[in-house]
C-alpha cells in the first residue's frame, strides 16, 4: 500500500461502479483512524507531514468513491477514459432538448417564485438521475462499455449541474 | 529553568507519564483553561477561585499589563490603553471592523491587521491576544505544577485563514506549543457528547460575545464528524449590547458621548442584557461625566424588538448549514447551546421554534466549549488509551479560489469539505517567453474577488521562457487539520522544480514574530536568547522521546545500517542538547528528522495495512453503526 494507490485498492473494494456504502464508510474512518493527524500530534514533523499526505489522499479518495458522477469518472480515468478531455464531442440532439426543457422549466418557475413547480422538477430530476446512474452502472459494470459510458457521464454532469442550480433556487426562495 | 530527562536511546521515555496539556477557550468577552484530570475534564479557576478571565488587557503607564478583571475595572477611565474584545480585530483589516469609529481606540492602518496605538506602542492584536494567553499559562502551571506539553485552542469554525493564522501566532509569542486549533462548536460537541454518550446527528448553536457558529454532526460511537458549518464571525453577544446602548443614546436623547462615558453606558448595556435573562424588565440609572443623567427602563418586549433582526441573522447561517448538509430541521436529534449570549430568551424561543424542540442547556454555556477542548488536548498529547479514545473530522468552513480573467474567483476547494485536504490546478503562460506568473488567492462565497477574502497574492517566477501555453505549473492548495491553507508550485514540462510555500498576507511573518519576541523581552535581553534556546529543547527533546517510541514499536522495519544511521543521529541530538549553541541544535534536530523519513512512511504504510486487516472482522457489526450519510449532493 503506497500513496499513489488507486482508491478501489485503498479501501479495499472492487473496482466496480457499484458501491457497497456501508463498507466504504466503516472503513473510511478506520483509515482515518490511522493516519489523521490528531493521532500524530506528538509525533516527528517527518511522521506528521506523511500523516497530513495520507488523511488528505484518505478524504480525497472518500469523496470521489461516495459520489456516483466522480466514481463513474474515476472507473473510466482508470480505464483510459479521460471524459474532460471529450467535452467538445457532440451531444445527443434529444438529449440536448430535454435539457432546453428542463431549463425552461427552472426559469419559469424560478421567476414566478412558483415552490411547488420547482420541488416538481427536483423531484423529477432526481428520478431521472436515478434511473441513468443504475443505466451507467450496467454500461461499466456489466458490459463494459465505456466509450459509451464516457458519454452517459457528460449528460449526466449537465444534469446533475441542473440539480444543483434547482437546489439554489429553492435555498433562495426559502430564504426570501 | 527544569531539567531535561533524557532516555538512553532505544528506551521508551517514560510511555505512560502523563502529559500537562490544557484546552483554552479564547473568547471575545472571557477567556478559559481546562484541563483533563483522573480522566476529568475540569475548568482551572485563578487563585480567586474564578474561572472566566475577562479578554480585557491594559497597558499601564509603568510599563506593566493588567489582564483580565484588574484590567476590566480600568476600561471607563483608561478606554484607549485598556483593549476588550480583541478577538474581533484578529486578522482584520481597520475596513473589516464594524462600528470602529464607536470604539475608543487609537486604530492603526497596517497591511494586513489593523493596529491599536497604546501608551505602550503600537500594538498587533496577535500581541493583545498573547497577553491573555500568557496569563492563562500561568495559571495552568501553576494549577498543574509543570511545564505544558501542548494546548488546543478553540476557534469560531467559521474563522478564516487569516483569523486563524493570528490565532496560533498569538501562541507563539505567548510561548505555547499548539496542538491544534479546534473549532468551537466542534469543541463543544465532544464535551457533550462524550458526557452524554450521545449517538446521531445534532445540530452546534454557539452565540459567543463576538462570533455566531452553527456545526451540523454526526455523532457515533468513537467518531465525530461535522457535516457542514455555517455562521458570522462578527456577530455575538457585543453586537445585542451596542443595539441597547444605541436604544438609551435615543430613549434619553443623550448627545454623543465621550470614550469614556460610552464605555460606562456599554457596560449598562450588557448589565441590562443579563438582567433580562431571568427579569421582564431592566431600569437603567447612570449620571455621565458629561453631566447629563440616564433614567430609563428596557423592558423584554423592547429589547427582543430591537435585536429581532440580529436573531434572524443567525438563523440564516442554520438554515444553510442545514442544506449543505442535505438535512432538514427534522433530522436533528438535538440542538446544543453554546455561549453565554444563548442565554437571551429571544435566542433560546427562535431556536425552539425553528427546529420545533426545545434546545438542550445541560452544560454550562459558558465552559462547554474549554472542556471540550481541554479533552482534545488530552487525546493529542496522547494520555488516553487507544480504546478509550475518537475521531474527529472537521471541515473547511469557507470556500477557497482563485482569481481569474474579469475579478471573477475560481473555487478549487469548496466549504465544508473535510480537512485536510488538498487540490492542485494547472496554470500555464498567455505570452510567449513569459516567466512569472502571478496568483491571488481568495476566501469565500461570492462570485467576486472584491467581495471575497484576499488572503495571499504571489508571483510564482523563473519559469523557463517557453512559448506561450508550454509550462505546466501546478499550484497545490493544502490545508491542514488546523484549517491552515498552505501553497506550493511546481513546473512540470521543464523538469524545474521550484516549490514556494505562502504566507496569508493577512498573517505575520516569522521575523515580525521574532521582534515581538524581542519586544516584549526588552527589559531582559539575555531572556530572549535563552528562550529560544529553551523552546529548541523542548522540541528537541519532543523529537527524541517520538522516535525512541517508534524505534520501540517498529524497529523490525529497519535494517541494521538503517538502524545504525537513525540511533547515530538520535545520539548526536541527545548530546547537543545539553549545549548551548541553538544553531547546532536545531540543525542536529534536522539530520535526526532526514534519518526517519522513510521510516516514518513504512510506519505509516505498516499501520494502514494492520487496520484494514483487522477490520475485516468486525466490519459486519461496525457498518450496521455507520449509517450512510444524507444525500450526496454534486
Amino acid at each position: 500500500m503506497d500513496l499513489s494507490a488507486n482508491y478501489f485498492a485503498l479501501f479495499e473494494l472492487p473496482t466496480t461502479f457499484e458501491l457497497d456504502r456501508a463498507a466504504l464508510d466503516s472503513r473510511y474512518r478506520v483509515l482515518q483512524a490511522e493516519v489523521h493527524p490528531d493521532r500524530f500530534a506528538g509525533s516527528t514533523d517527518a511522521e506528521r507531514r506523511r500523516s497530513m499526505q495520507w488523511a488528505t489522499r484518505v478524504n480525497e479518495g472518500y469523496r470521489v468513491l461516495r459520489r456516483p458522477l466522480d466514481r463513474a469518472r474515476y472507473l473510466l480515468e482508470l480505464q483510459g477514459f479521460d471524459v474532460d478531455a471529450e467535452r467538445n464531442t457532440a451531444m445527443d440532439p434529444e438529449f440536448l432538448m430535454e435539457q432546453m426543457e428542463w431549463r425552461e422549466g427552472v426559469m419559469e418557475a424560478r421567476a414566478a417564485s412558483d415552490l411547488a413547480a420547482l420541488e416538481d422538477i427536483h423531484r423529477r430530476l432526481k428520478h431521472t438521475l436515478e434511473a441513468r446512474y443504475d443505466e451507467l452502472g450496467e454500461l461499466i459494470d456489466q458490459r463494459q462499455a465505456h466509450a459509451e459510458a464516457a458519454g452517459k457521464v457528460r449528460e449526466l454532469m449537465f444534469l446533475e449541474k441542473l440539480l444543483s442550480e434547482v437546489d439554489d433556487a429553492l435555498a433562495d426562495l426559502e430564504d426570501a | 529553568m527544569a531539567l531535561l530527562q533524557i532516555a538512553e536511546p532505544g528506551q521508551s521515555a517514560a510511555p505512560h507519564e502523563h502529559k500537562l496539556a490544557v484546552g483554552i477557550d479564547l473568547g471575545t468577552t472571557n477567556s478559559l483553561v481546562a484541563t483533563v484530570r483522573s480522566g476529568m475534564a475540569k475548568v482551572l479557576n485563578d487563585e480567586q477561585g474564578r474561572s472566566m478571565l475577562p479578554s480585557v488587557v491594559r497597558y499601564l503607564p509603568d510599563g506593566s499589563i493588567e489582564v483580565g478583571r484588574e484590567a476590566q475595572r480600568h476600561q471607563a477611565d483608561d478606554p484607549r490603553n485598556t483593549i476588550v474584545s480583541v478577538k474581533r480585530f484578529m486578522g482584520r483589516g481597520l475596513q473589516d471592523i464594524a462600528h470602529s469609529e464607536a470604539l475608543p481606540y487609537e486604530f492603526e492602518s497596517a497591511p494586513g491587521m489593523v493596529r491599536v496605538r497604546t501608551r505602550a506602542g503600537v500594538k498587533s492584536p496577535v500581541e493583545v491576544s498573547a497577553e491573555i494567553l500568557k496569563s492563562l499559562k500561568g495559571r495552568a502551571e501553576a494549577a498543574l505544577g509543570g511545564d505544558l506539553v501542548g494546548v488546543v485552542i478553540t476557534v469560531p469554525a467559521y474563522f478564516d485563514d487569516a483569523q486563524r493564522q493570528a490565532t496560533k501566532d498569538a501562541a507563539k509569542l505567548a510561548g505555547l506549543n499548539v496542538l491544534r486549533l479546534l473549532n468551537e462548536p466542534t469543541a463543544a460537541a465532544i464535551a457533550y457528547g462524550l458526557d452524554n454518550k450521545s449517538e446521531g446527528v445534532f445540530a452546534i448553536y454557539d452565540l459567543g460575545g463576538g462570533t455566531f457558529d452553527i456545526s451540523i454532526l454526526r455523532l457515533a460511537k468513537g467518531v465525530f464528524e461535522v457535516l457542514s458549518t455555517g455562521g458570522d464571525s462578527a456577530l455575538g453577544g457585543d453586537d445585542f449590547d451596542h443595539r441597547i446602548y444605541c436604544w438609551m443614546l435615543e430613549a434619553a436623547k443623550i448627545s454623543p458621548p465621550s470614550a469614556e462615558d460610552a464605555r460606562r453606558l456599554m457596560e449598562r448595556a450588557r448589565e441590562a442584557k443579563e438582567y433580562l435573562t431571568t427579569h421582564d424588565n431592566a431600569p437603567i440609572n447612570l449620571r455621565l461625566k458629561s453631566g447629563e443623567t440616564v433614567d430609563v427602563v428596557l423592558t423584554t418586549e423592547i429589547f427582543t424588538e430591537i435585536t429581532q433582526t440580529l436573531v434572524s441573522k443567525t438563523i440564516q447561517p442554520v438554515k444553510k448549514a442545514l442544506r449543505d448538509a442535505g438535512l432538514r430541521p427534522d433530522d436533528i436529534q438535538g440542538v446544543v447551546m453554546v455561549g453565554g449570549a444563548t442565554r437571551m430568551p429571544q435566542i433560546q424561543r427562535a431556536v425552539a421554534e425553528y427546529f420545533k424542540q426545545e434546545p438542550l442547556n445541560n452544560l454550562d454555556p459558558d465552559k462547554v466549549v474549554a472542556l471540550g477542548a481541554a479533552k482534545q488536548a488530552d487525546l493529542l498529547a496522547g494520555n488516553r488509551t487507544s480504546d478509550d479514545d475518537w475521531l474527529l473530522l472537521d471541515v473547511i468552513p469557507l470556500s477557497l479560489g482563485l482569481e481569474t480573467m474579469g475579478g471573477l474567483t475560481e473555487k478549487i476547494i469548496p466549504r465544508n469539505s473535510t480537512i485536510p485536504i488538498a487540490r492542485a490546478q494547472e496554470f500555464t503562460t498567455f505570452k510567449d517567453g513569459q516567466t512569472a506568473l502571478a496568483v491571488h488567492v481568495v476566501q469565500g462565497e461570492r462570485e467576486l474577488v472584491a467581495d471575497c477574502r484576499s488572503l495571499a497574492r504571489f508571483e510564482l517566477r523563473g519559469i523557463p521562457p517557453m512559448v506561450a501555453g508550454a509550462p505546466r505549473i501546478r499550484v497545490t492548495f493544502q490545508v491542514d487539520a488546523d484549517g491552515l491553507l498552505s501553497v506550493t508550485a511546481r513546473e512540470t514540462i521543464s523538469g524545474v522544480e521550484s516549490s514556494v510555500t505562502v504566507k496569508p498576507s493577512y498573517g505575520l511573518s516569522d521575523d515580525e514574530i521574532t521582534t515581538m519576541l524581542q519586544d516584549s523581552m526588552a527589559h531582559a535581553k539575555d531572556d530572549a536568547f535563552l528562550r529560544a534556546l529553551t523552546e529548541s529543547r523542548v522540541e528537541a527533546q519532543r523529537l527524541i522521546e517520538a522516535t525512541q517510541v517508534a524505534l520501540h514499536e517498529d524497529a523490525h522495519l529497519l535494517d541494521a545500517a538503517e538502524r545504525e544511521k537513525i540511533d547515530q543521529a538520535l545520539a548526536k541530538l541527545a548530546e547537543v542538547i545539553q549545549g548551548d549553541n541553538r544553531r547546532t541544535l536545531n540543525m542536529t534536530m534536522d539530520a535526526l528528522v532526514d534519518a526517519t523519513n522513510e521510516f516514518a512512511a513504512r510506519r505509516m504504510d505498516q499501520s494502514i495495512r494492520r487496520a484494514l486487516a483487522g477490520k475485516k472482522v468486525t466490519e459486519v457489526a461496525d457498518s450496521a453503526l455507520g449509517a450512510a450519510a444524507g444525500e450526496e449532493k454534486q
